[in-house]
């Protein structure tokens, strides 16, 4: 895997562009910039990039008719990057098909671990078991081990685990764990998610009070995290 | 049981909550009724006082006539009395309720005597029951006594019973209006017993009262007449009370009633019937009036509007029809409104009119009335009805027209006794009858056209018919040829009167319709309130010959003693406040009506439905005051004009709402664009420095240098735009102080070209500066920033590369400063607003406020000079500063 990885960044600040190009040449990336929401979907349909930052307030178009327009036809990651800040949009974004969230001012690090994440994901092979931190799962056995110890989960929490371990480093809206895992007819159903949320803390937790692998994304979602 | 009938009518129901809501806010008014005085009404009255103020009340006595009883004087102890109102008239001080006192003390309640009082001239009301409505509409409970004999409707009643006259009366309508009545009652016995222990009036007086007012007989009948008023009350009540407890068994009456009213004083006591015959039956009545077109003498169209306001205060809709045709347009009028009963008087028309073309008015109602009922009620033997022959023959012709009739007769007379004995005496009388025929065409009245006709054949007569010189006729064929000429000359003289008096009536009518028409065209042609304004007053003045004072609500809404400028006379503070009554209790007030009369001009409120838009003051000429069907065209008018009104303010209101939504778009537009503005440099600032928290990045010169540099750019775009915040700041507080002095012009130049050199990289700018140039004197901070930002929208708005060219010259005293590219130039719609606050060009790239070229154009215009900016023909803007010398 010596091919540098291609970003797409669609902003209408030239300014931002630039920041970006420098510090994501930087991690050696490769950078190609677009300006408006026509020349995105061009440079994303041309350019194979692995993976999108998306500004929202684009000139010509809004940028999450251009990520629906883009979803339609295109699976590579997209990054919103918007200093729109609300819940409301967040949520919107993700479930039209955004991998991640971030609002403008953002943190280079904060980006740069996001990128890697989303395009990890993608690369994600066929293996057979995963690891994070403490936590084992075998996925041919459904074998769940916390320390070496096996731990037993419900199906519906095996179910949710599985969903996390996907879509690692992502933000899952509470619309689309719903849906993924108890069917299209509970999107509303908030209070279950967050009962099953708070057991399978509690199982593969180290403290289910202070949870380092399962994050609140609050008013959005849930998000697993990687643990080095 | 069937749900529908249990339901109430909703309209009903809506109508008891409103009439609910309504009462509320005004105050409760109790009257305390009785036959007549002496039965304990105010001593009743002053122990319901003392009882509310034990309870708590805070109660005030306005007005109590004690009439030195022992008892009555002992109850008003302990009570607040507001002190009574001082007016002098021809000479005397008359005491009167302080209303402006009461209604500035604003108890909760107080306590009125004697409600049918007729106030002193000069007070504010003429009746004492407008003080108390007064009163009550600020929300104070009044407590009042009232006889029966005052009640309007029962005036006459009490006079055909005891033979006085009552002058004193309120409309039914207060007593209607009353929240309470609490009827005072004795037996007449009791009442004589009090009476001639004194307890009333002084013995002497006593005895005088026992022997006219007080007779058993009449207090029997008074006695009935309260009682009856106060069931019926009840009655009222009651149904009232089931509407509003859903108990809505009983129906309300579908009939309705229409009185004719004329001008004969017999017509209010047929007012006064058909208001107690709709009162007792529930139903709602109107009072119609047909002008006819036939003179009315003054005194009549009087009477007419005495009437009409009988009607009015009694309650019932006025309705004014013209026709010719009275009882077509009686029934027309009845179809029009769905009556269902029409109430006529008996005429009694003189059999001579009917031979001139009049059948009874009331035969020919029965005759073509169809479905509708018809009452007729007996008259009063104390009148005949007006119309009489006098009104054929008082014509409007003046006594000249007379003289002048008699004069040509005479004339006609002299030339045919010089020659009748060639022509013959018959032929005379066809001169003569000629002579009578022909006078009409020449606008003889009917009254000239019938003293010619008997004359002339009295002298025919006299002179002519042999023998001469005596009236006596020998032949026969003479006589009845007399005979037939008089009634020929006759039948020409009424003829011509109804002529006449129809030309007058199409004549008036036309004034009228032409007037309303012409108003109305006028006011649909106004563009604004001004306009309506202008036009109003031009076209009443025009027609009624009056002058108008015109008030309208100002930008707060509200009402100011500053007339319209279009107004054609001005009042004192006095006046103005009284202008303000009409406003504030939308109703019609000052000269000529019962509120203010003193006033020097009748104030009319412009209510619309909602609220009142203004006032309308009208001054005739001499103080007299309008006749009675140009009042009704004034209202029209008034009408009209309120309506038209009404539309200015809603259209102003509109554009209002329209002006806050375009507010509320700028500030969107503001908001996000100012947090775009403020985000981009800060996003950069930020992620650019915390990408120096990896030790890789920071040991890479390289990156370092370049972040180092983005971070300067962002910080400097930051630095920009709380800069022009700033300046907007300074520029709209007013506070803006220049800092003038001699400063080169390119200095100038030059020091805005440096700080934006950054920008300006990648264009090709050019510099041309007239040589030897002045210096100038101007503040140059902000001389520079007006530069900069001008010139940084012409390097935003144009492609890389394109030429900026900056030219400055002196021209009569003047800077010119000129900056032009060669890009795009602005579009049409662009060009108007490209100085507007927070105007940013459609669809251009990011960046921006629209802030910069305000804030230059506000700053080149605060050292007095100016800025425009044009599309250059070349293609391409250029925008031109001129700055003057000093």
């Amino acid at each position: 895997m010596n091919i540098k990885p291609t970003i797409v960044v669609i902003d209408d600040e030239p300014q931002i562009r630039k920041i970006l190009r420098i510090t994501l040449e930087a991690q050696d990336y490769k950078v190609v910039e677009a300006a408006t929401a026509k020349d995105g979907i061009v440079q994303a349909g041309t350019a194979h990039p692995n993976l999108i930052i998306l500004d929202l307030g684009l000139p010509d178009q809004d940028g999450l008719e251009l990520l629906k327009e883009l979803r339609s036809w295109n699976g590579v990651p997209v990054i919103i990057l918007s200093v729109r800040n609300s819940e409301e949009d967040i949520v919107t974004a993700l479930d039209n098909g955004a991998d991640d969230y971030l609002t403008k001012p953002f943190n280079t690090a904060e980006l740069l671990a996001r990128i890697r994440a989303s395009l990890r994901r993608t690369q994600q092979s066929n293996e057979s078991s995963f690891a994070n931190g403490s936590l084992t799962v075998d996925f041919v056995s459904h074998v769940v081990k916390k320390n070496i110890e096996e731990i037993k989960l419900t199906n519906t929490e095996y179910s949710l685990l599985l969903l996390f371990i996907k879509n690692i480093g992502k933000v899952l809206t509470h619309r689309f764990i719903l849906k993924e895992i108890w069917g299209p007819s509970y999107f509303e159903q908030t209070q279950y998610l967050r009962v099953f949320i708070g057991q399978l803390r509690k199982k593969i937790e180290d403290d289910a009070s202070e949870p380092r692998m399962i994050l609140t994304e609050s008013g959005v979602g849930y998000r697993m995290i990687l643990l080095k | 049981m069937n749900a529908t009938e249990e339901r109430p009518n909703p309209d009903s129901l809506l109508e008891s909550i409103k009439q609910e809501e309504l009462n509320a806010q005004k105050g409760k008014l109790k009257i305390f009724f009785g036959m007549c005085a002496g039965v304990g009404k105010t001593y009743t009255m002053l122990e319901a006082a003392q009882t509310a103020k034990r309870d708590g009340v805070d109660v005030v006595v306005g007005l109590v006539e004690t009439h030195k009883r022992k008892e009555t004087e002992e109850l008003l102890e302990g009570l607040e009395q507001i002190p009574l109102k001082e007016i002098e008239y021809r000479g005397t001080i008359f005491k009167e309720t302080d209303l402006d006192a009461i209604l500035k003390r604003k108890p909760k309640l107080v306590i009125i005597d004697e409600l049918a009082h007729t106030n002193i001239p000069g007070s504010r009301h003429v009746k004492r029951f407008q003080d108390v409505f007064e009163i009550l509409n600020n929300g104070i409970d009044v407590y009042t006594t009232l006889n029966v004999q005052h009640i309007e409707s029962r005036a006459e009643t009490v006079r055909q019973i005891t033979g006085s006259v009552i002058r004193e009366t309120v409309p039914d309508s207060v007593f209607e209006k009353a929240d309470e009545v609490e009827l005072v009652d004795i037996t007449p016995d009791e009442l004589l017993k009090r009476l001639s222990e004194g307890k009333v009036y002084a013995p002497e007086r006593s005895k005088q009262a026992v022997q006219n007012f007080f007779r058993k007989g009449n207090l029997t009948a008074l006695r009935e007449m309260a009682l009856r008023m106060t069931a019926e009350r009840v009655d009222w009540q009651l149904r009232d009370y089931k509407t509003e407890k859903r108990i809505d068994a009983i129906w309300k009456s579908s009939q309705r009633f229409m009185v004719a009213v004329s001008p004969s004083p017999y017509s209010a006591d047929l007012i006064r019937w058909t208001r107690r015959l709709a009162y007792s039956m529930e139903t709602s009545w109107l009072a119609v009036y047909v002008e006819s077109g036939q003179r009315i003498s003054e005194e009549n169209r009087e009477l007419i509007q005495k009437n009409f306001n009988l009607a009015r205060e009694l309650g019932a809709e006025i309705i004014t029809v013209s026709d010719k045709d009275v009882v077509g347009a009686l029934i027309k009028a009845a179809k029009e409104n769905n009556v269902t009963q029409i109430i006529v008087g008996k005429t009694r028309e003189k059999k001579f009119l009917k031979l001139a073309g009049h059948h009874d008015i009331v035969e020919r109602l029965i005759k073509n009335s169809g479905d509708i009922d018809v009452y007729i009620v007996g008259g009063d033997k104390k009148d005949e009805g007006n119309i009489s022959w006098k009104n054929y023959l008082r014509f409007q012709s003046s006594w000249l027209r007379y003289q002048l009739a008699m004069l040509i007769v005479l004339i006609v007379g002299i030339f045919c006794y010089t020659v009748y004995k060639d022509i013959g005496y018959q032929t005379v009388s066809l001169l003569f009858l000629l002579t009578v025929s022909l006078m009409p065409l020449f606008n003889f009245g009917p009254g000239p056209t019938f003293i010619a006709a008997l004359l002339s054949a009295l002298s025919w007569n006299f002179f002519f018919i042999p023998p001469q010189y005596t009236f006596h006729i020998y032949k026969v064929e003479d006589a009845l040829m007399f005979v037939m000429y008089f009634i020929v000359a006759i039948v020409t003289g009424f003829l011509t009167a109804r002529i006449r008096s129809q030309e007058i009536f199409v004549k008036q009518r036309e004034k009228r319709t032409n007037a309303l028409y012409n108003l109305t065209k006028d006011l649909s042609a106004a563009n604004d309130l001004n306009e309506v304004a202008e036009v109003s007053v031009k076209n009443i003045t025009q027609h009624f010959d009056v002058d108008v004072i015109l008030f309208l609500l100002n930008q707060e809404k509200k009402i100011s003693p500053a007339s319209h400028l279009a107004s054609t006379f001005s009042i004192d503070d006095g006046e103005w406040r009284i202008a303000q009554w009409a406003y504030l209790n939308k109703q019609k007030c000052g000269m000529f009506t019962n509120t203010l009369p003193l006033a020097v001009a009748t104030y009319y409120p412009l209510n619309s439905l909602r609220n009142s838009l203004g006032v309308l003051g009208i001054r005739t000429k001499n103080d007299q005051q309008l006749l009675f069907d140009q009042q009704v065209l004034l209202d029209t008018f008034i009408a009209q004009i309120t309506t038209t009104l009404e539309r200015e303010y809603l259209n102003e209101l509109a554009k209002e709402s329209l002006v806050v939504s375009e507010s509320e778009k700028l500030y969107k537009t503001l908001f996000n664009s100012i947090s775009h503005e403020l985000k981009t440099p800060i996003t950069t600032i930020i992620s650019a420095a915390s990408s120096f928290n990896s030790e890789e990045n920071l040991k890479n010169e390289n990156f370092v240098k370049r972040i180092l540099k983005e971070i300067n750019i962002a910080a400097e775009r930051l630095n920009r735009l709380v800069e022009n915040l700033l300046d907007m700041a300074r520029l709209e507080s007013g506070v803006l102080k220049l800092k003038s002095d001699w400063h080169d012009i390119s200095d100038l130049i030059y020091g805005a070209v440096n700080r934006l050199k950054n920008e300006l990289t990648n264009h090709k700018l050019t510099i041309e500066i007239q040589k030897e140039i002045k210096l100038f004197k101007f503040d140059y901070g902000l001389m520079e920033q007006a530069l900069i930002n001008i010139l940084h929208n012409s390097v935003t708005y144009t492609k890389e590369g394109s030429e900026i060219l900056i030219n400055v010259k002196t021209e009569n005293d003047s800077c010119v400063i000129s900056i032009a590219d060669n890009g795009s130039g602005f579009t049409v719609e662009t060009l108007p607003k490209l100085f507007q606050k927070f105007y940013r060009v459609p669809q251009t790239k990011t960046g921006g406020t629209g802030l910069g070229l305000s804030i230059a154009k506000g700053f080149i215009e605060a050292h007095k000079g100016s800025v425009k900016a044009e599309n250059r023909e070349t293609g391409g803007a250029i925008f031109t500063i001129k700055l003057p010398m000093n």
